[in-house]
């Protein structure tokens, strides 16, 4: 978070009541949304509320032991995030401070209150390669230089949105903190690697556009038939236990975005050190290099602050866009966004406000399109393509999809893929339920992958959704009769889509070769189980009887797929040996 | 210290009082009633001249004459080792008889978040003993793993089970680690009965010199649940990561908990977020829960076992819910398998534990653990599946593979799951069950598991006929 800047400070006033992350202030001279100072400690806190003298505030921090009459300082500056490089390669908490720089300024494990800590690190030296000359006119948004942030990513440094441009008077050349000038204006404006920006107010772009390129995620179900494009947005809801967030930490992983950005809002302290154990040894899909040179995290756990955790979602999608309008494609990922609803809601009930639907405040639908609006894949200010898509998960109370949180989302997102328990709990992963899901990009989308992956990827991904289709409707004759009952080509069928859902659905994340799928893998393996199907009706019309059929050696081997690394060999000689043993029964 | 006599209001377990000097959020407040008793409380608001009180002891004898005395502290416990073998209260006075407790420090009992940075995460695979744990919802250190249950059914005896049973496989390489065993127990509204249960299977078992017990009995105050798992976690960290210990936490029942936030709540008139449970029950429940876990550069450990009866048998109920949403996975104690004389009557099939996938596997248990584990869950999904379909069709309906299944669940029930109480098994017996019953099937039907692995351990001899009983002892 950044620091205040002294000049603007004005006139505390004093603390009038506490109750638990709610503070109210009398005599307090201060804007909606300023950051503010609490108690002897000096807790972070936030203006939320103004009525007469009464000044409410959200405190980021625990409030024990703090009480009536001690002081608040206002800031005068809304809640904002320092941008720059140093961002990457980062764990921070809801309000933007490295949890690395409190675990030693706090000199504990434990979060103790009241130390505060700049987002990015201010005297550290970065090598600033200037891209503009003296002379160069420069516009809000234009890339001045480029700092090599981490292997994978060359940091460009903007004039920042709200500056007016001009020309360039004096630019610098060789190793600097982020708080020196590199870049002078004849207007004055003095240009640094660092910029802030208040964390609720969306970064300017030029245009939104229709998104047409996926964000190849590795996943078999996702890219194959429930695409995301880049600038997308998905919902990804589903009880407890049900893979929410083992999808998002797929996604995380092998996302073929720049940019990823970790939103661990309301969850697990467990899992945001699995993240920062991993990404450092795992390598980077694309670049090969460690995940964590591409990544910033934001943890804010179930057990911190609630109303930083309200901020955290803020925190994030800000410093997506900042990655966004160097022309980098960025994929944010908040999990999960029914803790930020409830962090809301929690909030909202302490400020006494009518409650909406649940208990939630009446602006939460308002909230949740706010925060999906900011993804898209944009035309930026300066001319650049960039994209910010975001996926959020939602955890619905009793896993119950008809509850607010759930239902303002859908409305607003164009991919849902459906967690479902029944799955999850015969290990069926990802349990992401093939009938109810769905993605609005995949006509969009298809171009993209006739032209790169395969010519009729839309036309195998419809064969096998209309199997599945069939599928189900046979599944509840079986339940009524038992399968031996069905006539013998619905039998089939059946064979030929169980091998659908447990070689081509079923992923496991926990598989060194499994867990990532390109997608030229995820059309061959498909085109694997079309090749038996139409291999196994062939035979079937020529008079072999059913269980002769699904009884060939070679067909089990489709399940292993997922666990080939040289797929391509192992298709073909398995589509080869499927036809050579069916053809061998007629 | 001031004292006042300025109750204005009683109502339920709250108390207001006007006050004209400033008092801390969450403090610690002495009320003394008329005829000298004296009852602690803690702020619960506190505002310019008002503070509400929340009174653990239940306000019964207070009235407006009552003495009100402000502590200038929140809510603290003496820690010290001495605290090992000692039974205290639901607020942390020792009840034993025993000696006056001399403190080594007074640790806050609201606790402060770990930081994600420094954790470690738990990867230490613990063998409880029991199949249905080890081989398929594997616990390990640091881990917080809950029982569901309901009531009448026995997740006291699985509790216990555990507890006598844990221990890390020893393991040449990490012979350094000295760290001892300790188990924390802090009981919330549980019965005499019960509570006698645990303490004579402490006693019977020598346990107790290693335990801390806090209890808060059915017949104790019901605010008082609200600081006996926060006593308890504090003991456990101080323990854990001040003295080296592993330490257990075994925590029941926390829907006595999650009633007395919920009566709290009621009486402060908040607005009641779902069946009436407050709002913020989900912060509230991770601010216990997330107290367990490992710290980088610490030896010890704390590992959670909270229990709960789901109210009706609903795991969508708001306390199974969102305890499921915090924890590290859930262990189902099931009613059917109840009846049907399985013990422990654990159903693995919505059971979980996501921790499972770091902490098994070559080097740490066995190379096939996962591979068998999810093949067995896959096999008795389907078996189970094939019971409904079996009622309305008959067995005869069914094909030879889908008749295996169906044997394989029976078979599965009576050797892996049920093994008794007093059974402990190493997790090399639980595999090797497990390998027994899946060899009941084509090798190619296991598609689960890796090739080589089934060259490895499938019984060639098996085959569909049963084999002889392995697990009845
Ligand atoms: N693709 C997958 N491959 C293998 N296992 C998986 C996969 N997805 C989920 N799982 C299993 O399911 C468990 C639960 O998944 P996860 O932690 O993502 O659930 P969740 O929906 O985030 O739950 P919660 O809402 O409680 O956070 C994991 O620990 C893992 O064992
Ligand atoms: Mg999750």
């Amino acid at each position: 978070m950044s620091q205040a800047t002294q000049e603007t400070v004005r006139e505390d006033g004093l603390i009038q009541s506490v109750s638990g992350p709610v503070v109210t202030a009398v005599d307090l001279d201060a804007r909606m949304n300023d950051v503010v100072y609490v108690g002897d400690e000096g807790l972070m806190g936030e203006v939320i509320e103004i009525e007469g003298d009464l000044t409410t505030i959200q405190v980021y921090e625990e409030t024990s032991g703090v009480g009536p009459g001690e002081p608040v300082e206002n800031t005068g500056e809304p809640l904002t995030v320092d941008l720059g490089p140093g961002l990457l390669d980062t764990i921070y908490d809801g309000v933007q401070r490295p949890l690395d720089v409190l675990e030693e300024k706090m000199n504990s494990a434990f979060l103790d209150r009241g130390v505060d800590a700049p987002g990015i690190e201010m005297d550290e030296q970065w090598e600033f390669l200037p891209e503009v000359s003296e002379g160069d006119e420069v516009a809000p948004g234009d890339v001045v230089g480029t700092v090599e942030e981490t292997v994978t990513i060359d940091h460009k440094v903007l004039v920042p949105p709200n500056f007016e441009g001009g020309e360039v008077t004096a630019i610098e050349s060789g190793s600097f903190t982020v708080q020196e000038t590199v870049v002078e204006l004849d207007n004055g404006e003095e240009i640094t690697m660092h910029q802030e920006w208040p964390v609720r107010q969306a970064r300017p772009s030029a245009e939104k556009k229709t998104p047409r390129i996926p964000l190849v995620s590795g996943q078999r179900i996702l890219d194959g038939l429930f695409p995301i494009a880049k600038g997308g947005t998905a919902a990804i809801p589903g009880p407890f236990g049900s893979g929410k967030t083992v999808t998002q930490h797929q996604l995380a992983k092998y996302a073929d975005a720049d940019i990823i950005v970790y939103v661990g809002c309301g969850e697990r302290g467990n899992e945001m050190t699995e993240v920062i154990e991993d990404f450092p040894e795992l390598e980077d899909p694309t670049t090969g290099n460690p995940l964590m040179a591409r990544t910033s995290l934001i943890a804010n756990t179930s057990n911190m602050p609630v109303a930083a955790r309200e901020s955290c979602i803020y925190t994030g999608i800000t410093i997506a866009e900042y990655y966004r309008d160097m022309g980098y494609d960025v994929a944010l990922m908040a999990d999960s966004t029914s803790r930020w609803a409830e962090a809301m809601r929690e909030i909202s009930s302490r400020l006494e406000e009518m409650p909406g639907e649940e208990g939630y405040p009446a602006y939460l639908a308002a909230r949740l399109s706010q925060f999906y609006e900011r993804a898209g894949y944009f035309e930026n200010i300066n001319g650049t393509e960039g994209s910010v898509s975001a996926i959020g998960a939602v955890s619905p109370p009793g896993g119950d999809f008809s509850e607010p949180v759930t239902q303002n989302t859908l409305r607003i997102v164009k991919t849902f893929w459906a967690l479902d328990a029944d799955l999850a709990e015969r290990r069926h992963f990802p349990a992401i339920n093939w009938s109810e899901s769905y993605s609005l990009y995949k006509n969009q989308l298809d171009p993209w992958f006739v032209e790169n992956v395969a010519s009729d990827w839309p036309e195998e991904r419809q064969w096998g959704v209309d199997v599945l289709d069939e599928e189900s409707e046979l599944q509840e004759i079986v339940q009524l009769v038992g399968k031996d009952a069905l006539p013998e080509d619905q039998q089939l069928t059946l064979d030929v889509a169980r091998y659908l859902r447990e070689a081509y659905l079923q992923q496991n994340a926990f598989h060194p070769t499994d867990t990532y799928c390109p997608p030229e893998k995820t059309y061959l393996l498909l085109t694997a189980i079309h090749h038996y199907h139409d291999e196994a009706f062939k035979a079937l019309e020529a008079g072999v009887p059913v269980e002769e059929i699904t009884a060939i050696d070679a067909a089990p081997r489709i399940n292993r797929v997922g666990v080939q690394e040289n797929y391509e060999e192992y298709i073909a000689d398995l589509k080869e040996d499927i036809a050579a043993e069916l053809r061998e029964l007629y | 210290m001031k004292e006042y006599q300025t109750i204005t209001e009683i109502s339920g377990p709250l108390v207001f009082a006007e006050v004209d000097e400033p008092v801390g959020y969450d403090e610690i407040v002495e009320i003394e009633t008329p005829n000298g008793e004296t009852k602690r409380g803690q702020i619960l608001e506190s505002s310019d001249g008002l503070v509400a009180i929340q009174v653990f002891e239940g306000t019964t004898g207070i009235d407006k004459n009552a003495s009100v005395r402000f502590l200038g502290e929140t809510l603290k416990m003496p820690v010290t080792e001495d605290l090992l073998g000692r039974v205290l209260d639901g607020s942390g006075q020792p009840i034993d008889g025993g000696p006056d407790i001399v403190p080594d420090d007074r640790h806050d009992i609201v606790g402060e978040a770990i930081n994600p940075f420094s954790r470690e995460y738990p990867e230490e695979f613990i063998q409880s003993g029991v199949s249905a744990i080890d081989g398929m919802n594997t616990l390990v250190r640091g881990q917080k793993l809950p029982i569901f249950s309901a009531s009448g059914l026995p997740h006291n005896n699985l509790a216990l089970q555990i507890a006598r049973q844990a221990t890390v496989p020893e393991d040449d390489e990490s012979e350094d680690d000295s760290s001892e065993f300790a188990v924390i127990f802090g009981a919330m509204g549980i019965t005499a009965e019960e509570a006698n249960e645990f303490m004579e299977d402490f006693e019977r078992t020598g346990a107790l010199e290693r335990s801390v017990v806090f209890m808060n009995l059915a017949d104790d105050p019901a605010v008082e649940r609200t600081v006996t798992p926060r006593m308890a976690l504090t003991t456990a960290e101080y323990l854990a990561f001040e003295k080296d210990y592993h330490v257990l936490v075994i925590l029941t029942d926390m829907t006595n908990y999650c009633e007395a936030l919920r009566e709290i709540g009621a009486a402060r008139e908040e607005v009641p977020g779902r069946r009436g449970y407050p709002g913020y029950m989900y912060t509230d429940l991770a601010q216990l829960y997330e107290r367990a876990g490992r710290i980088e550069g610490r030896e010890g450990s704390v590992t959670q076992i909270p229990i709960l009866t789901m109210p009706g048998d609903d795991d969508t109920h708001p306390i199974p819910d969102l305890t499921g949403y915090i924890t590290e996975g859930q262990i189902y104690i099931d009613r059917n398998l109840n009846s049907q004389g399985i013990e422990p009557p654990i159903n693995p099939l919505p059971s979980l534990s996501r921790l499972m996938d770091d902490g098994i596997g070559e080097g740490l248990t066995r190379e096939d653990h996962g591979d068998v584990s999810d093949q067995m869950f896959a096999a008795y999904a389907e078996g189970e599946d094939l019971r409904d379909l079996v009622n309305i069709v008959g067995r005869e309906a069914l094909s030879e593979r889908d008749n295996t299944y169906l044997d394989f669940a029976d078979r599965f029930e009576e050797e892996f799951l049920d093994q008794g109480f007093d059974t402990n098994r190493t997790i090399e017996e639980t595999l090797e069950i497990g390998w027994d019953l899946l060899s009941m099937f084509p090798k190619t039907e296991l598609n689960r598991i890796d090739e080589e692995l089934i060259e490895q351990h499938y019984r060639e001899d098996v085959g569909d006929e049963p084999a002889e009983e392995v697990a009845a002892d």
